[in-house]
């Protein structure tokens, strides 16, 4: 839950009974024996939203005092609720975050100017936050005169974070970087930027000293390094630095020099050949290091360069390799420096035998990560990984618990093992990139494997399924997954049946996200009041009908129903349908594709 | 795929038992399961292509995989999708998109985030009948680009620096995670080429220039794919077992060893001298005697023809 939307009305009694008799509580207070001050600053003490949303249930005087002292809050599908809502119940926020599209339009299936636009949030925040500070946003749309509208509106802005945003251009990041006097924090992440240039950065003012956090590894352009190196040298507080591809490891090294306290640092490419001077130089700048516990970047990175890291390994907590397509003996002997790591991300080009480093090496590890690295499915077959590399993970990194893994074959006796080596998942998202593929040794569904992991990890909040599943897969996450909270399915399944199971069951479902499987209307109305208690629904490549997805919205008014309609539909299939709870009434901006019913 | 029919729990047959608590009248329910019938025999095609899809994941060398198939079995499945691949998705009976909607329509509006390379996908061998599936497998469309132009001018630097620096490097492992255009299909400067084995989905690739003769490089792959539990170490570290003369080249084996010649030619490897193999080879695959006998005849013919030096 974003935060909690009462559909009850308030409770005016006192749910705590005054015990002193010496209360002096007139008869028309019948709420709280604390006054609202009290409330107020012991509530201020809450973060998370849970228990906020908690707080804000018990009574009014609870819910006003909740409402007044929130200071951030968090957004999970921006079409959910209105700005209007938002501002008019919390008066005093200072950080947002905004999610906008659905999951899937990262991989393509939501078409261009579908929506998510954060213009008119930014419109109602310049006149009822004028205090805000912090603004993180995922997924939305975000235009150069959106980003001018915030530089120019928010006098204590401080913070700013765009992943998978799109509609921008580096313009945009100018306005913010000229006129943000208090910004501690720009972390630009994966957008789809129109990138003309790197002159933002040089747009700081040369007093300006705040900077904390600076993350532009996604920008291809050159960025004028003289002035990266002053506000580098001038930002005493920098805690976090992502640079993009352009930074030469001499670069790095001067960087480096200028900033031994960073936490957090992101690499250029690496692919220079390295005199012994600057091997040495680089070596001894990373051994500065002290408080570096996340490594990133690592765009074509040779094994030369690698041992130059070993030093500043010691205290690394997290080592992004995602980008850097090593082989196994190159990661082992990085590694073997890593004791402490806690996250790892890489690509398959380490291979099982790499994996196996990594449960020889990485005790505390608690997150792995393993990406394609490349496209599987060209010409050229690369090894990648198997069941075997993941097995040697769960046997030597007892603390596992979130796991992304996409491979080329799995088998179900190998998952059982896994979750009982490490019972403790919360996030499991298994890609058997071949859909639709079997157990690779006994030619049976991955049922069994699904089925052990729902059964096993009974924290799991989050899960990813592939390879060949039938209806049992999802009789077990309906019986078995009590915490779910989301789940990813795609080329799964055999009938309605298999998603009426997951809907009548797992309690906790907030997002359901399905692609081409045989789910049709009867899976689909199964359990529709089951939708007001869920973030949202996608649902596409499947059998559902336009008539059915309009019983389901006739039913269920509080539900937003849309039908992405693609040319060429023959306005009988729904093809893609997102359905998602919201107080804000159906989308005013929605496109002509997108059929609101 | 009887669930679908009778969705309300109203009448008609094969009900799905309290299905649903949806309170709709009579009206509704009869256009609904109309709708249905007409779904239901969309449904009930699924099964047999699963079974179908089963068939296939299992053996990828039998049947029909003798027609020189460029692109490798797994070019049937679900590829990364790049923006190129949208018009050929159209001509394609797509696997995975068993609907009355051609995945096309689909491809028509999805977004254009993947890179688009110029290179068309048209020539690079992806045998009819490829499915390509939109946004699969789900990796974000900015890690596809970075991975992309990564891999191609690492290439370019690989290249550069196998003239450049020392062989410290152990040259049979270099990285090799390329993704390369059409023209660079074929071996490049470093000798590789990649191996198939027939019932093993996943190939190798071997770097010729790290042989000197045949038996070499046949230990060689018989470790890669005989020996597949065992970690190879090709510093030679712990081999189970002593090197022998190689099965593979011996004719009594239940695999042989071949390779496609320049001219798209499938023939017996150690026929002809090393030096000359190298010239001509493309790639190899490790296919069972019984299907090299099939094609017995030809080979045969070749050999006797071509057989100059004994190995």
């Amino acid at each position: 839950m974003d935060f909690s939307l009462p559909t009850e009305p308030m409770n005016h009694k006192r749910k705590n009974p005054d015990p002193s008799p010496d209360s002096d509580e007139s008869t028309t207070q019948l709420s709280s024996p604390f006054p609202d001050e009290v409330l107020e600053r012991v509530l201020s003490l809450l973060n998370s939203r849970k228990d906020r949303n908690s707080v804000s249930l018990v009574c009014k005087d609870w819910y006003d005092a909740e409402r007044w002292s929130r200071t951030h809050v968090f957004i999970g599908n921006c079409y959910s609720v209105s700005p209007e809502i938002l501002t008019r119940r919390f008066p005093n926020i200072r950080s947002v975050t905004l999610k906008g599209k659905p999951r899937f339009s990262d991989f393509d299936l939501v078409p261009p100017k579908w929506g998510a636009y954060v213009h008119s949030w930014l419109l109602v925040f310049a006149t009822k936050y004028h205090f805000l500070e912090e603004l993180r946003l995922k997924r939305m749309t975000v235009s150069d005169e959106n980003l001018k509208l915030l530089a120019l509106s928010f006098p204590n802005f401080k913070a700013l974070s765009l992943l998978s945003c799109d509609g921008f251009s580096t313009d945009g990041l100018a306005s913010i970087t000229t006129h943000c006097k208090n910004l501690t924090e720009l972390d630009i992440q994966e957008n789809d930027i129109d990138d003309k240039s790197g002159k933002w950065l040089s747009c700081f003012p040369e007093n300006f000293m705040s900077l904390e956090v600076l993350n532009f590894a996604n920008l291809n352009s050159d960025v004028n390094f003289e002035a990266l190196e002053r506000l580098v040298s001038r930002c005493k507080s920098l805690k976090v630095l992502k640079v993009n591809e352009n930074m030469t490891l001499e670069q790095l090294h001067r960087l480096l020099v200028l900033a031994p306290h960073l936490r957090e640092l992101g690499t250029g490419s690496l692919l220079q050949e390295l005199t012994p001077r600057q091997h040495s130089e680089l070596k001894s700048a990373f051994n500065n290091c002290k408080n570096l516990n996340m490594l990133s970047g690592f765009y074509e990175v040779t094994s030369i360069f690698l041992p130059v890291l070993y030093p500043a390994c010691t205290s690394l907590t997290f080592l992004n390799l995602s980008y850097a397509a090593l082989r196994s003996d190159e990661l082992s002997n990085l590694l073997v420096h890593c004791p402490l790591l806690q996250r790892l991300w890489v690509l398959d080009s380490v291979e099982d035998e790499g994996l196996e480093a990594v449960g020889s090496n990485c005790p505390l590890l608690e997150e792995l990560r393993v990406f394609p690295a490349s496209d599987p499915f060209e010409d050229e077959i690369l090894h990648g990984v198997t069941e075997a590399g993941f097995l040697a993970v769960s046997y030597g990194c007892k603390k596992l618990h979130y796991v992304l893994y996409f491979c080329r074959q799995m088998t179900n006796a190998a998952v059982a093992t896994i979750v009982q080596n490490c019972p403790d998942f919360t996030h499991f998202r298994l890609c058997i990139m071949n859909p639709r593929q079997p157990d690779y040794q006994t030619n049976e569904p991955m049922d069994e494997a699904f089925g052990a992991v729902v059964k096993t990890c009974t924290k799991l909040r989050r899960l990813a399924v592939s390879g060949l599943l039938t209806d049992l897969t999802f009789e077990y996450i309906g019986k078995y997954a009590n915490n779910l909270e989301t789940l990813s399915v795609a080329f799964a399944g055999s009938s309605d049946r298999g998603m009426e199971c997951v809907l009548k069951g797992c309690p906790k479902l907030r997002k359901l996200e399905i692609r081409d499987c045989p789910f049709g209307n009867a899976a689909l109305l199964s359990s529709f009041r089951k939708y007001e208690s869920m973030r949202s629904l996608w649902m596409s490549g499947c059998k559902v009908t336009m008539d059915g997805c309009r019983l389901l919205a006739q039913e269920m008014p509080r539900l937003n129903v849309e039908v992405i309609r693609e040319c060429g539909n023959d306005g009988f299939q729904a093809d893609k349908l997102y359905v998602y709870r919201s107080v804000a009434g159906p989308r005013k901006d929605a496109p002509s594709f997108v059929l609101t019913l | 795929m009887d669930a679908t029919l009778g969705l309300l729990g109203g009448g008609g047959g094969g009900s799905v038992g309290g299905s649903s608590g949806a309170s709709t009248n009579e009206s509704t329910v009869s256009k609904v399961e109309q709708d249905f019938v007409a779904m239901s025999s969309e449904a009930s095609s699924y099964p047999p292509e699963a079974e179908l899809e089963l068939g296939l994941g299992l053996s990828l060398g039998s049947g029909g995989a003798m027609k020189a198939n460029k692109g490798c079995a797994w070019g049937e499945r679900g590829r990364i999708l790049t923006a190129k691949d949208f018009p050929s998705v159209v001509s394609h009976a797509s696997r995975f998109s068993d609907r009355a909607n051609p995945v096309a329509s689909v491809g028509a509006v999805s977004g254009t985030k993947r890179a688009a390379d110029s290179v068309s996908q048209e020539g690079t061998g992806s045998p009819p009948g490829a499915s390509q599936v939109v946004g699969w497998p789900p990796i974000r469309a900015y890690r596809m680009n970075s991975l992309v132009n990564q891999a191609k001018s690492q290439r370019a630097e690989e290249e550069k620096e196998i003239d450049e620096t020392d062989k410290s490097n152990d040259p049979s492992k270099k990285k090799i995670y390329t993704k390369t255009d059409t023209a660079a299909k074929e071996k490049g400067q470093l000798g590789f080429v990649k191996v198939n084995m027939d019932g093993v989905p996943i190939g190798r690739k071997v770097d010729l220039n790290a042989h000197s003769c045949y038996d070499s490089l046949a230990q060689m792959l018989e470790d890669m794919f005989f020996r597949s539990t065992t970690t190879v170490n090709s510093r030679g570290g712990e081999k189970e077992q002593v090197t022998q003369p190689s099965k593979l080249l011996d004719s009594s084996s239940e695999f042989v060893l071949t390779y496609e010649d320049k001219e798209g030619d499938w023939m017996l490897v150690g026929d002809v001298p090393w030096g000359m193999f190298l010239t001509s080879v493309k790639r190899l695959r490790i296919m069972r005697t019984s299907e090299a006998n099939g094609l017995g005849t030809r080979f045969q013919e070749r050999n006797e023809r071509q057989r100059s030096k004994p190995i």
